[in-house]
């Protein structure tokens, strides 16, 4: 099981980094939120994967999984929930403001400094 | 203790969010009572971080057990020397920008003092914070603010820089939790005084993941405080935001080299065992250049505002050449001179403003317009500037490059750090007076009407450079406090008590 999350995490890792390096908008969005994925899922394992656990003391409980990262990914999940909320709304902005979706937008000449 | 006093560590943090979720609730309310009320809530920091200066100077590292929980289980603040230093200088940038947002930007869009004080709320918080999950949400919380601000107003210019701004720092967020969670995977902790305890007993075969992780965090620092090669967000986001935002975001890049101080003094210093010492032989190098890089793009900037964001990033070069050089006189340098060039930047963003208005057309390009109306005030108060961040006697810039030479007399980086900070100093004088002669001498005649600056325009800018002339004034005690300060972090074990409390 390790590998297979290990290799979840690594694919969802490259694909946010391909396509934070694209150059249109909407990649990139989508990219941020594939790495926000990733480490979502990274913090969560941290707590070590444990099967059928209890995060919490109970009597009849033969061993514990860490509940921290759970609270931890919590955060971050909501973290980076608003923030996709707000790039993706900055990213809309910047599309009817620049007048395309290109990351560095269009440059007018007017914007050049002379 | 049960008295108020014992609650000092908390209050610079719940009054700006309560002020900011005050404001909120009164967005519609007539915009006197706004600024009434953030004016009150910024200005009450300043006594807050005096009595926090006072008491952590007296009585060491004070703690606050959030919840009472005890460390290292529950998320606790630590208002030590450093903390209180930082929140000093915040609260000063705090009222001089928020008073010359008075003039009008507050009003350009809805929000801005609701974000000003979720800034401050961020700010504030990262200072004091000793926990580093927690450093990482309080990091979210004045960039989420800071984004916010820095689009204050609209325009193209401003999106486009703040679109590059927003995706950059998520990034850099997204590295930041890689970083923290593999060092709570490694030590089963994230309170930064039970850190240090842990990894300085790390067994070999874990040494590589720490190392990796501390490498990765200082990555993020560096990001956040616009290091070089990551320093390219830096002018064109400052260069293009309001000048209040600009101001307030002199003291951003700081939190960067404010927490590389602290975990790489605390963490990863030189009693970190296996892990000591992460940074030697990085941190320098990558100081320097960006000193260099930062003073070379002040000499090509196209307009002034670029100029001082260019002499930002030179500023970060030369506080962390200081923090880098490892003593008790290095950091202290570092720390005497981080106010300094907080506030001094700050004032030059302020001072640009009044400089675009009355330029007209030629708004802050560096080229010959028409005499500005108000030239002698202006002229003089950008030539107080102007010496502040080139580093010239007699204000405190010098005092401050002046130790950090002193302080590198006995570093084996002797030949570059003087070799470096002197020459990116004469870069600064020779860019500054091409802005300065440009701007207020070279003037071509012309019959445009362009208003007059009032008095209100330049006060803050005025104010701050005033502050300036304080921290020349005292620079003996505040010399002092700063050496006391860097005794504090070269012997973290102080730091460590304090929070976990004394053990064998």
């Amino acid at each position: 099981m390790e590998a297979l999350v290990a290799l979840v995490i690594g694919t969802l890792t490259a694909c946010g980094v391909y396509l934070t390096l694209r150059g249109q908008t909407f990649p990139v969005v989508l990219g941020l939120t594939f790495l926000s994925y990733a480490v979502n899922l990274f913090i969560f394992v941290m707590g070590r994967l444990a099967v059928g656990m209890p995060p919490v003391i109970s009597s009849v409980a033969s061993g514990y999984t860490d509940p921290l990262p759970q609270a931890l990914v919590l955060t971050a999940i909501v973290i980076s929930f608003g923030m996709t909320a707000f790039v993706i709304v900055l990213a809309l902005k910047a599309r009817a403001e620049l007048g395309n979706d290109h990351v560095d937008g269009l440059n007018r000449e007017e914007d050049a400094p002379r | 203790m049960n008295s108020l006093a014992s609650h000092l560590p908390i209050l610079p943090v719940l009054l700006p969010l309560l002020a900011g979720i005050v404001l909120l609730a009164l967005r519609n309310a007539p915009s006197g009572l706004q600024r009434g009320l953030a004016l009150a809530a910024t200005l009450a920091l300043i006594p807050l971080a005096g009595a926090l200066l006072a008491a952590a100077g007296s009585d060491g590292p004070l703690v606050y057990r959030l919840g009472d929980w005890e460390a290292p289980f529950g998320i606790v603040l630590v208002a030590d020397r450093l903390a209180a230093w930082m929140l000093m200088v915040t609260a000063l940038v705090a009222a001089f920008a928020l008073l010359h947002a008075f003039r009008g930007t507050d009003t350009a869009g809805r929000h801005f003092h609701v974000l000003y004080q979720l800034q401050l709320f961020g700010l504030n918080g990262a200072f004091l914070t000793g926990d580093l999950f927690n450093l990482f949400v309080f990091f979210e919380i004045l960039l989420l603010a800071s984004y916010g601000l820095l689009l204050h107003g609209g325009g193209r210019l401003r999106v486009k820089a703040g679109l590059h701004f927003v995706v950059i720092n998520l990034v850099g967020s997204t590295l930041f939790l890689f970083a923290v969670s593999t060092l709570y995977g490694v030590t089963g902790t994230l309170n930064m005084a039970d850190l240090a305890v842990k990894l300085a007993q790390t067994p070999p075969e874990n040494l590589a993941l720490v190392e990796t992780a501390g490498l990765l965090l200082f990555g993020v620092f560096a990001l956040k405080a616009a290091l070089l090669p990551l320093h390219l967000w830096l002018p064109a986001a400052y260069g293009q935001t309001s000048a209040p935002v600009a101001a307030l975001f002199a003291i951003m890049t700081k939190v960067g080299a404010y927490s590389i101080l602290r975990i790489y003094s605390l963490m990863f210093g030189a009693d970190g065992g296996p892990v000591a010492n992460l940074l030697a032989g990085w941190l320098m190098p990558l100081a320097l250049a960006t000193l260099a890089i930062g003073m070379l793009g002040a000499v090509a900037a196209p307009t002034l505002r670029q100029q001082i964001a260019y002499l930002v990033v030179s500023s970060v070069g030369t506080l962390l050449a200081a923090f880098a050089l490892a003593s008790t006189e290095g950091i202290a340098a570092g720390l005497y001179y981080l106010p300094h060039t907080t506030l001094g930047t700050a004032a030059a963003f302020l001072l640009a403003d009044p400089i675009v208005r009355a330029r007209g057309a030629h708004v802050d390009r560096l080229e010959s317009g028409p005499p500005m109306p108000g030239a002698p005030v202006l002229g003089a108060l950008f030539f107080i500037a102007a010496i502040a961040l080139a580093g010239l006697p007699p204000l405190s810039g010098f005092l401050g490059k002046f130790m950090l030479l002193r302080a590198a007399l006995e570093s084996p980086w002797l030949d570059w750090v003087w070799g470096v900070v002197l020459t990116a100093g004469l870069v600064g004088v020779i860019a500054l007076a091409r802005s300065g002669s440009l701007l207020f001498y070279r003037t071509l005649s012309s019959d445009e009407n362009l208003p007059v600056p009032r008095a209100t325009d330049w006060l803050p800018a005025a104010a701050l450079l005033g502050t300036l002339l304080g921290m020349t004034v005292w620079a003996g005690p505040l010399a002092r406090y700063a050496d006391a300060t860097a005794v504090q972090l070269l012997t973290p074990q102080t730091y460590i008590d304090a929070v976990l409390g004394p053990r064998p």
